[in-house]
């Protein structure tokens, strides 16, 4: 929400800018159409595997303009018609030096900052104070809380027909293929472990903005975090193929404030969807005030 | 008497079908070869535009009608079987392409008909044996066709796992047999190409013409050489890891299943073991070629022969001990990661070496931009898009984001469908007139490759915005905000289609016409020993053994 105030703030000043802003930056944290670069992130860690990706793009830009342009150079200069007597070298030392060791320069200096991300990767900065346990089946989630009373509940594509019972006909914020019957919950700013594995085929946990992406594999238990520091509303699909409905297994989750999850944790251990109205009725609420504020 | 019993044997022509079925001249062999990777590229073209003309728009449009048409399936079954044969045309455009097309193009076609020649040698060292890793091959891709006809899982027809074939999706998620039917038909291929392989090693080590030392050797002759070890080494890998699959569906093993003990993921360390491997077989031919033609039509001598050769050496080994880089999310760990980053990295060197020579075999020169020239730049400047997205995924923390999603596609297939494909048309137009005699026309060759230029990278471009946007791979539907980029990929497909029909009425125009081409059509540049050899050459050449200085 505090993103669609910043965009509209924008869209008072700059009229055109601002209204490019607006349409692509309401729902920061799902795919948006004709997108040429990540999903705005929300944790620290896909902030890093951006940098990163702008990092390297900026090598492989320049490698790819310096081939283009000697590319470009050798065809004007050395067409027939220009150079109608070619040269017979074929051999010369010291550029075949430089052209195996720039290379070799080039990938120290994506290697040290690459290395840096990966250890980060595998390297909490802190306990998790949550763990949740994602189960892939064909073709839905399990989504276990392993908290004192630990409880689970499946997560599957929202059909059609359920959109009105479930108040999710709103296609921007719930859209097709994305949105799903009951959603992950997690609380604000809080360390959370994902432990992943699967009952029947490969599947894999994606959530784009989290910058996380871990395989389902059945008789093994994988294990991911993240922290996500932007409450909303994050999607993301199941990423190895699994058959027939692959591309109907979405993974979708709800980062909302600390008061809020304790709320939703407790209704939620004796009645989930119970709990999940409760929460999006909060949650629609605070948004509706504050549309109305502003 | 055994100089009147040669004299007969070498006045011996077959004639009819005899010639071809019977065939042990390798130039028939490669020309057979070439048909049958027409044939193969057309199919798994086709099924290619099906899956583009699917995710043309967000929706299930185009499988459910063909699932009725096909599989005579009504209404929500005719959807549900469309969704698996999408998944089924996904997985056989991947192994017809790979196994099907560019393999028997450039290992079969080009390499059977022109090392020998290249290296003064008359033949291939096992003739019948090159008759056999031919012949294999059509009932391994019937195989592989008919498993698109027979059920997998429960209302699902072929196989629909990709062409990676992860279990257990491919044992307890698809019982049925269209997959052992795709098993056999893997395993069939790669027996040919293991003969081909030996074959190709022999002939290279103990066959050249008197003076031709192995650093005299034409760096096609190099390239295969390497890829014929390549293939020799990777292919029992995956014999091995798919007949465990084939015992695991069939007769109770338990190397995958978790259940008693087995891991899926040693099947995908057998595969990569042997899928890494792969790329670099079906690129490293593509590299020699373009060696070829770049120095052909700059007229200039290979720049850095040595380095170009012993780069193709590297690429071949370190290609070797890189597999898992296609498993970062699979749970590895930490230092099994950072060796694999480590490692793929370093194949960035050689590659760069191998691009670099090409411009620098180009600098000075004189050159002339007929039709396999245009193809060779082409290929140099799209391998090298594909190279450098090859260098971000690399990097296990950034492949994090962009594994198994189409930035994943676009990167191969730029080095692959641009890159592996491109140096094809490249040799194809390079040798057509010395495999047939007949000049093509250059007009229909140069609008072949503009069409295809714009078309694959109209298809691939946009691939790259779809994954880093984290569209996965192999869905048959996405989210609404994908269709932009979707649609113009789609577009991208029908016009590359356009260039395949420009490609063959491009050969079909040259048969008719019959311009003679005569035995060096590219002047002085052309220095391999094909250029002093008539076109098409004798049934047998090199009767008397070329002396090389």
């Amino acid at each position: 929400m505090r993103k669609f105030l910043a965009s509209a703030k924008l869209l008072a000043g700059a009229a055109l800018a601002g209204a490019l802003l607006a349409g692509t930056s309401a729902y920061a944290d799902q795919p948006r159409p004709w997108e040429t670069s990540f999903q705005a992130p929300a944790t620290d860690m896909m902030r890093q595997i951006e940098w990163f990706g702008n990092y390297t793009f900026a090598f492989i830009v320049v490698i790819t303009l310096l081939v283009l342009v000697l590319l470009a150079y050798c065809i004007l200069r050395f067409r027939a018609s220009a150079n109608p007597v070619p040269s017979r070298t074929s051999h010369n030392t010291l550029i075949e030096v430089i052209w195996t060791v720039g290379p070799v320069v080039v990938l120290l200096l994506i290697a040290i900052p690459s290395f840096q991300l990966l250890t980060a990767q595998y390297t909490p900065p802190e306990e998790a104070k949550l763990t949740v346990k994602a189960t892939g089946n064909q073709w839905n989630w399990d989504y276990e809380y392993q908290v004192d009373k630990s409880f689970s509940f499946n997560s599957a594509i929202l059909q059609d027909g359920d959109r009105a019972k479930a108040g999710k006909e709103d296609r921007s914020l719930y859209p097709r293929l994305l949105a799903v019957d009951n959603e992950l919950v997690v609380p604000v700013n809080t360390m959370t472990r994902v432990l992943i594995t699967a009952t029947d085929v490969i599947h894999s946990f994606a959530v784009p903005s989290f910058g996380i992406k871990m395989d389902a594999v059945p008789g093994r238990t994988n294990e991911t975090w993240f922290k996500a520091d932007k409450e909303g509303l994050y999607y993301g699909q199941c990423s190895q193929l699994c058959g027939k409905d692959h591309a109907f297994m979405p993974i979708a989750v709800r980062v909302v404030s600390d008061a809020q999850f304790k709320t939703w944790l407790e209704a939620a251990k004796t009645d989930v969807p119970a709990a999940n109205k409760a929460l999006m009725a909060e949650i629609d609420g605070t948004n509706k005030v504050a549309a109305a504020g502003n | 008497m055994a100089e009147a019993a040669a004299h007969e044997h070498h006045d011996h022509r077959p004639h009819g079908w005899v010639r071809w079925v019977y065939s042990t001249n390798h130039k028939d062999i490669g020309t057979l070869y070439l048909i049958f990777a027409i044939i193969a590229g057309i199919i798994g073209g086709a099924l290619s535009v099906a899956i583009r003309m699917e995710l043309q728009e967000p929706g299930i449009q185009i499988f459910s009608g063909l699932a009725q048409m096909v599989y005579g399936m009504q209404g929500d079954a005719a959807i549900d079987g469309g969704k698996s044969m999408y998944n089924a045309f996904g997985a056989a455009h991947g192994l017809i392409m790979i196994f099907f097309m560019v393999m028997p193009a450039l290992i079969g076609g080009f390499a059977n008909w022109m090392v020998p020649i290249m290296i003064g040698a008359p033949d291939m060292a096992f003739p019948r044996m090159n008759n056999i890793s031919f012949w294999l091959l059509p009932p391994a891709f019937l195989l592989l066709l008919g498993s698109m006809f027979v059920p997998s899982a429960p209302g699902a027809f072929g196989v629909g796992g990709g062409w990676t074939i992860y279990p257990p999706l491919s044992t307890s998620g698809q019982p049925g047999p269209a997959m052992d039917l795709a098993i056999l038909s893997i395993h069939i291929a790669g027996a040919s190409s293991i003969l081909g392989a030996i074959n190709f090693i022999t002939t290279i080590f103990n066959m050249r013409a008197p003076g031709m030392t192995m650093h005299k050797m034409p760096l096609f002759a190099w390239a295969v050489l390497i890829t014929a070890f390549l293939l020799l080494l990777s292919l029992p890998v995956l014999a091995g890891g798919i007949t465990m699959l084939l015992t695991d569906r069939n007769f109770g093993t338990s190397f995958f299943v978790p259940d008693n003990g087995g891991d899926p993921l040693l099947f995908q360390h057998l595969f990569w073991f042997f899928g890494h491997p792969e790329v670099y077989i079906l690129i490293l031919p593509g590299f020699g070629i373009i060696s070829h033609i770049v120095s052909t039509f700059s007229k200039k001598p290979v720049f850095g022969y040595l380095g170009m050769a012993y780069a193709m050496v590297a690429i071949g080994a370190v290609g070797f001990i890189v597999w898992a880089h296609h498993m970062y999310t699979t749970g590895l760990s930490l230092d099994t990661q950072r060796y694999f980053v480590f490692a793929t990295m370093v194949i960035a060197v050689p590659t760069g070496v191998k691009i670099f020579s090409w411009i620098a075999t180009m600098w000075g020169g004189s050159i002339s931009f007929k039709p396999p020239m245009l193809w060779a730049l082409g290929f140099i400047f799209l391998f090298t898009i594909g190279g450098v997205t090859g260098v971000q995924l690399a990097n296990a923390g950034l492949d994090r984001s962009l594994h198994d999603t189409y930035f994943v596609i676009a990167h191969f297939h730029y080095v692959l469908s641009l890159g592996a494909v491109f140096a094809i048309f490249a040799g194809w137009y390079y040798w057509f007139p010395k495999m047939t005699g007949y000049m093509y026309s250059p007009v229909i060759a140069n609008t072949h490759f503009w069409v295809t230029f714009v078309g694959v990278n109209l298809i691939f471009f946009p691939q790259h915005f779809l994954g880093l946007a984290g569209m996965p791979r192999r869905t048959v539907d996405y989210p609404d905000a994908f269709a932009g980029w979707n649609m113009i990929s789609s577009y991208g497909s029908y016009i590359a289609a356009v260039g395949v029909a420009i490609f063959l009425y491009g050969v079909f125009e040259a048969f008719q016409k019959k311009r003679v081409a005569g035995a060096n059509p590219w002047g002085e540049g052309a220095t391999t020993l094909e250029w002093q050899l008539p076109s098409p050459p004798p049934f047998h050449q090199w009767e008397q053994l070329p002396k090389i200085k």
